[in-house]
């Protein structure tokens, strides 16, 4: 652990096929307003391109946002980061998620999903909370 | 506000244009157009009058902003007789699983009352992708799965597609496009029978605000979308090529002036991009159709569609000298606003989604979508879909909301709100028109930057209340999960069977003809004066498949990229 904390390192993706991406670019905005680093990409990104980058910017904390059906893939996701040596990184979802979903996604590793209608304030408490959970349990090098 | 003339009134037809006043052409158009006017009366017995307008109608200020509907500004509606004369078009957007669900699907919902059809495939094909490169979990399940001519047919099977107008969601290159025109040759029909609309077809839209439609680079879809316009205008001359859609803009976070403005911005784009090319404006801006977004700031909606036709109107006629009054339409169709649903009590949706549709109706649309309670879950279920048709139905026969044209018209708040509408709205066109139009405006990121700020406004108003949202921010209960649809998603078993019919399909098509065809059509995108939609459709015939297509014209045309990252 570092003495001097550091802000919380987020990456903001979608991956699959969907591209509707305002709410990954209201979260992006709020969290970096909030003291937070965070990396954007733009939508449609393949699994193994989100855990490269997560890999290479050391980040605490994936986003994915979800509005068709992408969030299936991220189980795929989960045992992409777990292969990686990222099994510490936290994943929430946010967007279009139906309950017959989510009890798989939870069982698969998932921290949390943002349903719509999430006040901000609950997003930036939970993202810096399970970014502190995920530098805790970081392997030291 | 007093009455018009009585339809039944004598007319004197000896008249010349000259004498005649405003509303004795809009009197004449409209007996005309009507067919047999059945008399309307209320349940109190009084008798509805199709449009009501001020006693003295040479009023030159009414005639300026307002005029009769069909006649110039078009304020108060582009046809004569309106929704008293046609209703709009109920046009459900569908799309699961395979070719045999939709039409399974379709049936039923022309069955319930839907006036035409509209095919939304599945978000592999929304990417140019065939159902073999993608990751099979997410096969279906936004969308029916369309790649080749035989999947076409399947869709449309036994719809009289000569009979009811098509909406196919189908972006740049028009690979839907070219496999229905394909089905109707094998069918027999003629193409000049065909109406409806190619939907997404606005690629500056998708470079502005929903990046699903992502194919060709930006230069690339310029072309190819004039390429197409121009074949489809002599070939297929009842079908709208061009889809100009604000919806994208708004449901992105504008708001609704500033869609507004946007989307005319687009439109004017276009055509002077068609006028580039050589082509009549009376005949192409005739084809130009627009899609926007309902929100529920219900008076704003309504003044937005009026503000909206009335600049439309007369800009075509100050910009591009149109003269035929058929070319200054503002015909759109409308879809209610999922952006405003919510996960809270869904059931709450219905609501909205009516108080949206009212706001469309009274706007004078041509064409409308209602929004499923259950979008905000998941993608729609056939129960709650059934519902979402029905709310028009019920504002259509049971609130009587088509008597009377444009029946809001000279309320003093909206004639107040609408000529507010179109100042702002005209703010928005002339700051695009200094960016150098809308073309260079998304490449710069101008458009992108203003609707990211108007976007996190709107967040902000939710977040701190301001902006109630019932159930959410305010007035939340608890929550009663039993009203939730059941979710519906094709079996993993489907979607490999249509991989394996994929499969079938490619080895039992001439491979050395599809090899040519896609051959030429590569030449093609690199000769600028083929056309490559004619092209895309040689190759179609002959097997090639829409992943197949789209695939060559990305390499030679270039793919397409956000134009700017948060």
């Amino acid at each position: 652990m570092n003495e001097v904390a550091s802000p919380p390192r987020v990456l903001m993706t979608k991956i699959g096929l969907d591209g509707h991406d305002r709410g990954s670019r209201i979260v992006t905005a709020f969290l970096r307003d909030a003291g937070m680093e965070v990396i954007y990409t733009n939508p449609w990104q393949d699994v193994s391109s989100v855990v490269n980058l997560a890999l290479q910017e050391d980040v605490d904390v994936v986003g994915v946002s979800s509005l068709a059906t992408d969030h299936l893939l991220v189980p795929k996701l989960m045992k992409g980061l777990k292969d990686a040596g990222l099994a510490h990184v936290r994943v929430v979802i946010g967007g279009i998620v139906p309950d017959e979903d989510e009890a798989n996604l939870i069982k698969a590793g998932v921290s949390k999903i943002f349903h719509p209608g999430t006040p901000r304030e609950d997003i930036i408490e939970s993202v810096g909370r399970l970014a502190e959970d995920a530098t805790n349990e970081r392997p030291s090098l | 506000m007093g009455k018009i003339k009585p339809t039944e009134a004598a007319r004197p037809v000896e008249q010349s244009d000259e004498t005649k006043t405003a509303s004795d052409i809009w009197q004449a158009d409209y007996d005309a157009q009507i067919g047999s006017d059945q008399k309307i009366q209320n349940r109190s017995g009084i008798e509805i009058k199709p449009l009501y307008a001020p006693p003295d109608e040479s009023d030159d200020a009414y005639q300026d902003k307002l005029g009769f509907p069909g006649q110039a500004p078009m304020t108060r509606g582009i046809y004569p007789t309106m929704h008293r004369g046609r209703t709009w078009s109920q046009r459900q957007l569908i799309g699961l699983g395979r070719p045999e669900d939709f039409n399974a699907r379709i049936k039923k919902i022309l069955s319930a009352g839907s006036t035409a059809l509209s095919l939304i495939p599945c978000n592999s094909v929304y990417r140019g992708f065939d159902c073999d490169e993608v990751a099979p979990e997410l096969l279906g399940t936004c969308g029916t799965v369309v790649n080749t001519v035989e999947d076409m047919e399947i869709c449309l099977r036994d719809i009289p597609i000569d009979k009811i107008s098509v909406g196919l969601n189908d972006p740049l290159p028009f690979s839907l496009l070219t496999l229905m025109l394909t089905v109707a040759d094998k069918r027999g029909i003629d193409w000049a029978t065909l109406t409806g609309t190619s939907n997404q077809s606005d690629y500056i839209s998708h470079f502005v605000a929903n990046h699903m439609f992502y194919r060709l680079s930006l230069p690339g879809s310029r072309r190819t979308l004039l390429d197409t316009f121009e074949y489809c205008a002599s070939t297929v001359p009842k079908w709208n090529t061009l889809s100009i859609v604000g919806q994208h803009m708004q449901q992105a976070g504008a708001t609704p002036a500033e869609a507004m403005g946007l989307a005319i911005s687009t439109a004017l784009q276009y055509a002077k991009d068609c006028q580039a090319r050589g082509m009549d404006p009376d005949q192409y801006l005739a084809r130009f159709t627009f899609f926007f977004d309902i929100s529920i700031s219900f008076f704003e909606e309504i003044a937005k569609f009026r503000a909206g036709r009335r600049i439309w109107a007369r800009l075509v006629k100050e910009r591009f000298g149109v003269t035929d009054s058929r070319a200054t339409r503002f015909k759109f169709h409308a879809q209610t606003s999922g952006c405003d649903l919510t996960r809270q009590q869904p059931l709450n949706n219905i609501a909205r989604v009516t108080a949206q549709a009212i706001a469309g109706i009274f706007g004078g649309l041509q064409s409308m979508h209602t929004d499923s309670y259950d979008e905000v879950l998941s993608t729609p279920s056939e129960g709650a879909a059934t519902i979402a048709i029905a709310t028009q139905n019920i504002l259509k026969h049971e609130a009587h909301l088509c008597d009377v044209i444009d029946p809001l018209g000279g309320s003093y708040y909206i004639e107040s709100l609408t000529d507010d509408m179109e100042d702002k709205i005209l703010g928005v066109i002339r700051q695009i028109d200094e960016q150098g139009g809308m073309y260079r405006a998304v490449e710069n990121g101008f458009v992108q930057r203003m609707i990211g700020v108007s976007a996190m406004a709107f967040q902000d108003k939710v977040e701190s209340g301001e902006q109630v949202i019932v159930g959410v921010n305010a007035y939340e209960v608890e929550e009663d999960a039993s009203s939730r649809p059941v979710l519906e998603r094709p079996a993993q078993s489907a979607m490999q069977a249509q991989v394996d019919q994929l499969t079938r399909f490619k080895a039992e098509r001439s491979q050395s003809a599809v090899d040519r065809a896609l051959k030429i059509l590569r030449e093609t995108c690199q000769s600028p004066r083929d056309n490559v939609f004619a092209a895309e459709l040689d190759a179609v015939r002959v097997g090639a498949t829409h992943g197949e297509v789209i695939a060559a014209m990305r390499d030679e045309l270039g793919f397409g990229q956000p134009l700017m990252v948060a």
